[in-house]
């Protein structure tokens, strides 16, 4: 269960990070978004992974503390998620817009002289 | 009373949002709304000032929820001090805004009410998820900031800024959730209380995770080599928001300060002053690159940038250094830095409106090149006793009062506060001074040098060397907010003493945080498991 979850994370991540580092404003709004996928994910695994667990409670048992996962991690990954997704829907608006302005979609707003 | 402390967060949103509900039809409306609440910002965070300047730190519980289990705000000086700045500064945006740039684009007023609440809810929290969020906002109401008045180089300036800071916002994230993993809060005070008992396997891990919160910060400080973004964005936005962004880069400040000396102060066991080498490092990188940069740059706009940049390393360096009278001086920087700087951006855009497009690069490539010397010519024999009309005079005049508060020149507070910072630097060793000192003191005046160089030719280059005729046309509600941050800037030098105190006693607060501990802890003890 963690080998795969920080297998996802860090391969989300390392492409995330490899998008990010090419010059066209789409490669680097994907690159954000799967980065954002990863921290997410990450924000998420923080609270401890356990397979197989009762959402809220087992049948027929009486509740206990001990069988909550850590509900604010999940709190904070809800935040994250509106907050990211949000201004990654501002960023697009500008790529457009630099997109007509410049003519280009290259993230200096011009092409590199060959 | 200590519903005040939340009072400057609910007021510039209740305004933004009625101004957005207004939208563009009552105009005069959102004006005197947005008016209002300015003023109100101001004297709140005066009346707050007042009141945090005291033993007691005021503790503010959203809901009433216990502090661990609920969200705080805290109110000590610190705070109080950069709602101050903050307040000031917004009022001479807006003011200034009102001649020309609040009808550059849709919805001026309602994103800096917006960028006004990040800043101060930034200022106020103490919870690090709450800093995330506000820091959301601050950044959220800056991009609008940053593009308003549209243009090619502000969308191209916009998309970079806007990418940096959403990397930043992950990393921030990432910080977060390692400190929460590990340290099991996000209270800043119950973390700094568990610092101690960290297990010995998990602290190099705590220690990461701070580590990068700690560079989402300095993306923020634009600490160099985290701060190539800054100068071109300021550089592109217009006046009235480069000025406030201004004040953003020292949120990222603000955050190390508090953090590292609350986190990674003397209680902290083992993880004692970690990083502050770093700090001190970064510090002089980025005032050496500063310099550099204003002594490179042949625009205004762009030297402003680069004078943030000298005040950000300043800053950086003298905290890491670690010393509470230290402190005390990079505070009161702090304050007469941004004031000066936000007074600089407005100046530049009157400076600059009397003079024709292109002016300010070719100036020193003429030089250069000796290139248009017949057109000077022409110049000098026109030039010959023309007075200096009366509104240049008092641009020139302000554009002199900047440049001594940046350079760090008697009389003003710029030299107060550089002296602030060197002298108990020097004061302190014995049997020499270490070579990282010796450092900090070539860096801090050989920036200082650097901006006087760059100040002298820009100065001479906007008001002796510009072809007569083309005096600038500027409104006394242009000039009054510059006015305002300028005799703030003096009120801090005539009131140096008083002022020094507070930063002093500022800095005491933040090496020994016993106060702030108890304040928010016993918010906790008060009502033990109540709330519900």
């Amino acid at each position: 269960m963690e080998l795969v979850a920080s297998l996802g994370i860090g391969v989300l991540a390392g492409s995330g990070v490899w998008l990010l580092l090419r010059p066209r404003t789409f490669q680097v709004i994907i690159g954000l978004s799967l980065l954002s996928y990863a921290v997410n994910l990450f924000i998420f695994s923080t609270g401890g992974l356990r397979s197989g667990a009762a959402a809220i409670l087992e049948p027929g048992e009486a509740g206990s503390i001990a069988q909550y996962t850590d509900p604010l991690p999940q709190a904070l990954v809800l935040t994250a998620i509106v907050i990211s997704f949000a201004t990654t829907a501002l960023l697009l608006v500008v790529l457009l817009a630099a997109r007509g302005l410049t003519g280009t979609d290259h993230v200096d707003g011009r092409e590199r002289d060959r | 009373m200590d519903h005040l402390v939340i009072a400057p967060v609910l007021v510039p949103m209740l305004a933004g949002i009625v101004m957005i509900l207004a939208g563009d039809r009552w105009r005069g409306a959102t004006v005197s709304l947005g008016l209002g609440s300015t003023l109100a910002l101001a004297v709140l965070s005066a009346l707050l000032l007042v009141l945090a300047d005291g033993p007691v730190v005021r503790i503010y519980r959203l809901g009433d929820w216990p502090s661990l289990f609920g969200i705080v705000l805290v109110l000590d000086r610190l705070s109080a001090l950069m709602l101050v700045l903050t307040a000031a500064l917004g009022l001479a945006v807006f003011v200034f805004s009102l001649s020309r740039w609040h009808r550059a684009g849709a919805y001026f007023h309602p994103l800096l009410q917006f960028q006004l609440m990040g800043l101060n809810g930034a200022f106020l929290t103490g919870d690090l998820f709450n800093l995330f969020v506000f820091f959301e906002v601050m950044l959220a109401a800056s991009y609008g900031m940053a593009l308003h008045g549209s243009g090619t180089a502000r969308v191209r300036a916009g998309l970079h800024y806007i990418t940096i800071n959403l990397l930043a916002s992950l990393l921030f994230l990432i910080g977060v959730s390692v400190v929460y993993g590990i340290g099991g809060t996000l209270n800043m005070a119950d973390l700094a209380a568990r610092m101690r008992d960290v297990a010995a396997e998990d602290r190099a891990l705590l220690e990461t995770g701070l580590a990068v919160l700690g560079i989402a910060f300095l993306v923020k400080a634009a600490m160099w080599p985290l701060g190539f973004w800054l100068p071109g964005t300021y550089a592109a936005a217009c006046a009235p928001a480069a000025a406030i962004l201004s004040i953003l880069s020292k949120v990222g400040v603000y955050a190390v300060l508090r953090l590292w000396l609350l986190l990674f102060g003397a209680a902290a066991g083992e993880s004692a002053g970690f990083g502050g080498p770093w700090l001190v490092a970064g510090g002089v990188l980025t005032i050496a690159f500063g310099s550099i940069a204003v002594l490179a740059t042949q625009n205004l706009s762009r030297l402003a940038g680069a004078s943030v940049l000298v005040s950000s390393g300043t800053l950086l360096a003298a905290i890491g250094a670690g010393q509470v009278a230290v402190t005390g001086g990079a505070l009161f920087y702090l304050a007469s830095s941004v004031l000066a700087i936000g007074a600089f951006f407005l100046l530049i855009e009157l400076v600059e409106r009397g003079r024709e497009v292109g002016a300010d690069v070719l100036a020193v490539t003429r030089e250069a090149f000796g290139t248009g010397e017949e057109e000077e010519e022409t110049q000098e024999q026109e030039a010959v006793g023309v007075a200096i009309p009366g509104t240049v005079a008092i641009l020139g005049m302000s554009f002199m009062a900047c440049a001594l508060l940046l350079a760090g020149l008697p009389p003003l507070s710029g030299f107060l506060a550089k002296f602030a910072i060197l002298a108990p630097l020097l004061g302190t060793g014995e049997a020499g001074l270490p070579v990282t000192t010796w450092v900090l003191l070539a860096a801090l005046i050989l920036s200082g040098l650097a901006t006087v160089i760059a100040m002298l030719r820009a100065g001479i280059d906007a008001f002796w060397a510009s072809p007569a005729g083309s005096v600038p046309r500027v409104g006394v509600i242009e000039i009054a907010p510059v006015a305002l941050l300028l005799a703030l800037c003096g009120a801090l030098t005539i009131g140096a003493g008083p002022a020094m105190d507070y930063m002093q006693a500022a800095a005491q607060a933040l090496h020994a945080p016993q106060d702030y501990l108890r304040g928010v802890l016993a918010a906790t003890a008060a009502r033990p498991g109540g709330g519900g």
